[in-house]
């Protein structure tokens, strides 16, 4: 007899050093099916799902597989049994050609046991079409987009015979029109019987592309909705425990006249000619597709990239940037899109990355850090921020994406910045921390900093932003202030349809 | 995480915790670790070949050890950002060459020394130069350097040793105070000075940083190109220290000096811990690395096995070192 589930977990326990990570969590798929499993950041989702590719044992609780118990070896276990995991950081070799990365580690080969291109390529070329993916399969990874690369992921997983495969936020670098195109691929998938576990923030997707929600909390079930029951107030009050009614702040003071920057017609990698300016006080979003240019727009303003052309004026004087150090020396602090490659040294301490910016002004005689100094900066912050951690000298890679996210918010701020360019400020991160994020935005804003934010998520702006800014391949293509814009407006201009 | 709460003072804690806590956290320490692997190789020297632990033995090894601890303790500030100088051998022989020459051409003792060391400095900040502003890869780089600074030397000497060293800086080499060789007075001196540079500057923490993430670290307002170059100075410099005192001990500067010495400090380094994608380690792991490896060759030629074993068993030691390790972080993670 078949049974009702292809996978069910019963009643998963599993305990760290000193934290309990699940507690008879339940959680079952069918064939065919696309379940969300959602929950605050450190809701235990992620030590989950280790679970079920094999990378973690449970303290107690059993996994069933097509009806029968299993106990999962390792990762290798999971994979040649079909469950598959796509991270948020995709695991291509982005010197091999897309073909060469769907069959790695399964290569195809001729008799006399050489590589086969021919075959390599006709299994390919199968396996894209199957799921509809428009990808020539000699191109090299490199050179395809993070939507693509995604993909190739995707088939990647499929080219394993695949039953479960694990989604592990695939959207946070999407755009929404490739958000459509992997939502497609993953109903074909559906149809196919798959069976794909879906992680996800963003509440409208999760309400658009799944079946069922399955909803941690506090390393607890907590919720398991039909999504087409479900409500977006309901879930999130669900993850949080609480009902919120007000997702974001607003401002309650207006920017000033005052213009505290002026940036004009700089060029340099992908950007062509930008001209901009930023009142005091005031936040500016920057809406675009992902590859627009936005975040290389923000990497020449501090000097993190060469311009090849154009000039920047604060106050009136033009700025020479050549280095990120002389655009923190003029009060611009940045936060990078990625805080893991970019934004923090993972085995360094809260304290460590808090000052990283500040070592100039913690510096005494013979270069001796000032310790108190350094105390008193990183306490105030974690304060401030509310940053949950236990103590100041604990390594940041242990701490969950939303308090990773605040360090680096807090690494920004400890400059006392007058301009403060956020990339991505919310990625990754779950609803709770993004409102106490959004309200921080509005806060600084309010103290006169002028804020830039560069985010892929339109709510995200038009929820801060006092004025948006589209771009589209390069270029400014416009500056709507707030009052005058709406979805149809800025998707047009990032479409250069204007 | 469920029980992750808004951190406390530690002051508030009764005295007896935070001492228990203190000595936990000691034994947990990677040096710990080390340290005791060190005595129980000590030790089973001791049974075996029980003139080991004579005093005049112990003077001798321990002596031994400074000369390449300090070199090591250069090479590990390199390996701390990522990188690595396979020079320092060189630069030992070559700047205890160019000290010798100015010291039998009657120049003052201590301009020679601080000619030597400028020297050192000099070849180091080549390296870092090249590292940093060229772009090349510190291992092409240093292997270049290892083959220059060697060639120079006998260019410069035509392969004879330097003699005629003024006799007063023999007590760099040979001399001792309470007892204690002063190479390993001059070797405490200079870890201390490594360890609160490292552990206490802003250079030494940008340092760390820079093997941790080094785009983080650029895009932090940090010149990362002119640490990742001092670095490499500071290597020369060490090198430099420690080749003008292998003059002092050996009362000549032999053309040789230092040959093959890079591959005992950088083991040194990585037994104590350094990671060679770098941000991690420290100056106490180092100096018990370097001490593991001079108490195992000391050991072997007390328990009179051949050279040629020795050259082959110092190797499966920095290995098993390596292999060890990995099974410990396997075991974390």
């Amino acid at each position: 007899m078949m049974a009702e589930f292809l996978i069910e977990m019963r009643q998963i326990s599993k305990q760290f050093p000193g934290v309990r990570a699940l507690r008879d969590v339940d959680f079952s798929i069918k064939k065919g099916e696309i379940v969300c499993l959602l929950g605050e950041n450190g809701a235990g989702k992620s030590t989950l799902m280790k679970i079920l590719t094999g990378v973690y044992k449970q303290d107690c609780g059993s996994i069933y597989y097509e009806g029968e118990e299993i106990h999962l070896t390792g990762p290798r276990d999971a994979y040649e049994r079909g469950i598959n995991i796509i991270f948020q950081e995709f695991n291509l070799c982005s010197n091999l050609s897309a073909m060469e990365n769907l069959f790695l580690g399964n290569e195809n080969r001729t008799k006399e046991g050489f590589f086969s291109f021919t075959q390599t390529r006709k299994k390919a070329k199968e396996l894209f079409e199957k799921l509809h993916i428009d990808i020539e399969p000699d191109i090299k990874v490199s050179q395809l987009n993070v939507a693509r690369q995604q993909m190739v992921e995707i088939a990647k997983a499929l080219a394993y015979d695949t039953k479960v495969l694990i989604m592990d936020e695939p959207t946070s670098a999407l755009t929404s029109k490739e958000i459509t195109t992997l939502f497609s691929i993953m109903r074909t998938l559906k149809e196919r019987g798959v069976a794909i576990i879906f992680i996800s923030h963003k509440l409208e997707e999760v309400l658009e592309v799944t079946d069922r929600i399955v909803v941690l909390r506090d390393g607890e079930n907590c919720g398991n909705v039909i999504t087409s029951d479900a409500t977006k107030n309901q879930l999130v009050s669900l993850m949080v425990g609480r009902e919120i009614h007000n997702f974001f702040t607003k401002r309650t003071q207006a920017p000033s006249d005052e213009i505290l920057l002026e940036v004009k017609g700089i060029c340099g990698n992908k950007i062509k000619k930008a001209s901009f300016n930023i009142k005091k006080g005031e936040i500016v979003g920057f809406a675009g597709l992902v590859g627009s240019g936005r975040s290389a727009l923000a990497r020449l303003i501090i000097g993190a990239e060469k311009k090849s052309e154009g000039t920047i004026l604060m106050d009136g004087k033009e700025l020479i940037i050549r280095h990120p150090k002389d655009a923190i020396a003029a009060g611009i602090a940045y936060l990078p899109e990625d805080r893991k490659n970019m934004g923090l040294v993972l085995p360094m301490t809260v304290r460590e990355n808090t000052t990283m910016c500040i070592h100039r002004k913690l510096q005494r005689l013979f270069g001796l850090i000032s310790n108190k100094d350094e105390y008193d900066i990183t306490d105030h912050y974690i304060d401030e921020l509310k940053i949950k951690v236990f103590s100041r000298e604990q390594i940041v890679e242990t701490l969950s994406g939303g308090n990773q996210q605040k360090i680096v918010i807090a690494k920004a701020l400890a400059v006392t910045p007058r301009l403060l360019i956020l990339c991505e400020p919310t990625r990754g991160i779950d609803v709770g921390a993004k409102a106490e994020v959004h309200n921080i935005i509005a806060t600084l804003a309010d103290q006169d900093i002028s804020i830039i934010v560069v985010s892929s998520e339109l709510q995200e702006i038009f929820n801060l932003a006092d004025r948006i800014l589209v771009m589209h391949e390069g270029a400014i293509t416009a500056d709507i202030p707030i009052g005058e814009a709406n979805q149809e407006v800025v998707m047009k201009a990032a479409i250069g349809a204007v | 995480m469920i029980t992750e709460k808004v951190h406390t003072s530690t002051d508030k804690q009764p005295f007896s915790t935070r001492t228990k806590r203190f000595i936990q956290r000691t034994l947990r320490m990677r040096e710990s670790a080390i340290f005791l692997a060190l005595l129980g190789i000590m030790l089973v020297i001791t049974i075996v070949a029980p003139q080991f632990a004579t005093s005049g033995n112990i003077y001798r090894v321990s002596r031994q050890i400074s000369f390449v601890a300090i070199a090591a303790l250069g090479v590990f500030t390199v390996i701390l950002t990522g990188g690595i100088d396979l020079s320092l051998g060189s630069i030992i022989g070559i700047s205890g060459v160019i000290s010798g020459l100015c010291m039998a051409s009657g120049m003052h003792y201590l301009l020679a020394i601080v000619i030597g060391l400028i020297t050192g400095c000099a070849v180091g900040t080549i390296n870092g130069l090249l590292v940093s502003y060229v772009g090349i890869t510190p291992f092409i780089v240093t292997l270049g350097m290892l083959s220059v600074a060697r060639g120079s030397i006998w260019i410069i000497t035509k392969g004879w040793p330097v003699e005629n060293i003024d006799d007063r800086i023999l007590a760099l080499g040979q001399g001792d105070a309470f007892g204690i060789p002063l190479p390993v007075i001059i070797m405490v001196i200079v870890s201390i000075i490594v360890h609160f540079f490292l552990r206490s500057t802003v250079f030494g923490r940008r340092v760390y940083a820079i093997g941790g993430n080094e785009e983080a670290t650029r895009l932090s307002g940090i010149d990362v190109k002119k640490i990742k170059c001092l670095v490499y100075t500071i290597s020369g410099l060490m090198a430099a220290i420690t080749g003008i005192m292998l003059v002092a001990r050996f009362n000549s500067a032999q053309t040789s000096s230092g040959d093959g010495w890079e591959l005992d400090a950088i083991a040194a380094a990585v037994i104590g811990g350094a990671s060679l994608q770098g941000g991690a380690g420290s100056v106490v792991g180092v100096l018990i690395g370097a001490a593991i490896m001079g108490v195992i060759r000391n050991g072997l030629v007390l328990m009179k096995v051949s050279a040629y074993w020795q050259t082959a068993i110092m190797g499966l030691i920095i290995i098993l070192a390596a292999v060890i390790d990995r099974i410990k972080n396997r075991k974390v993670s």
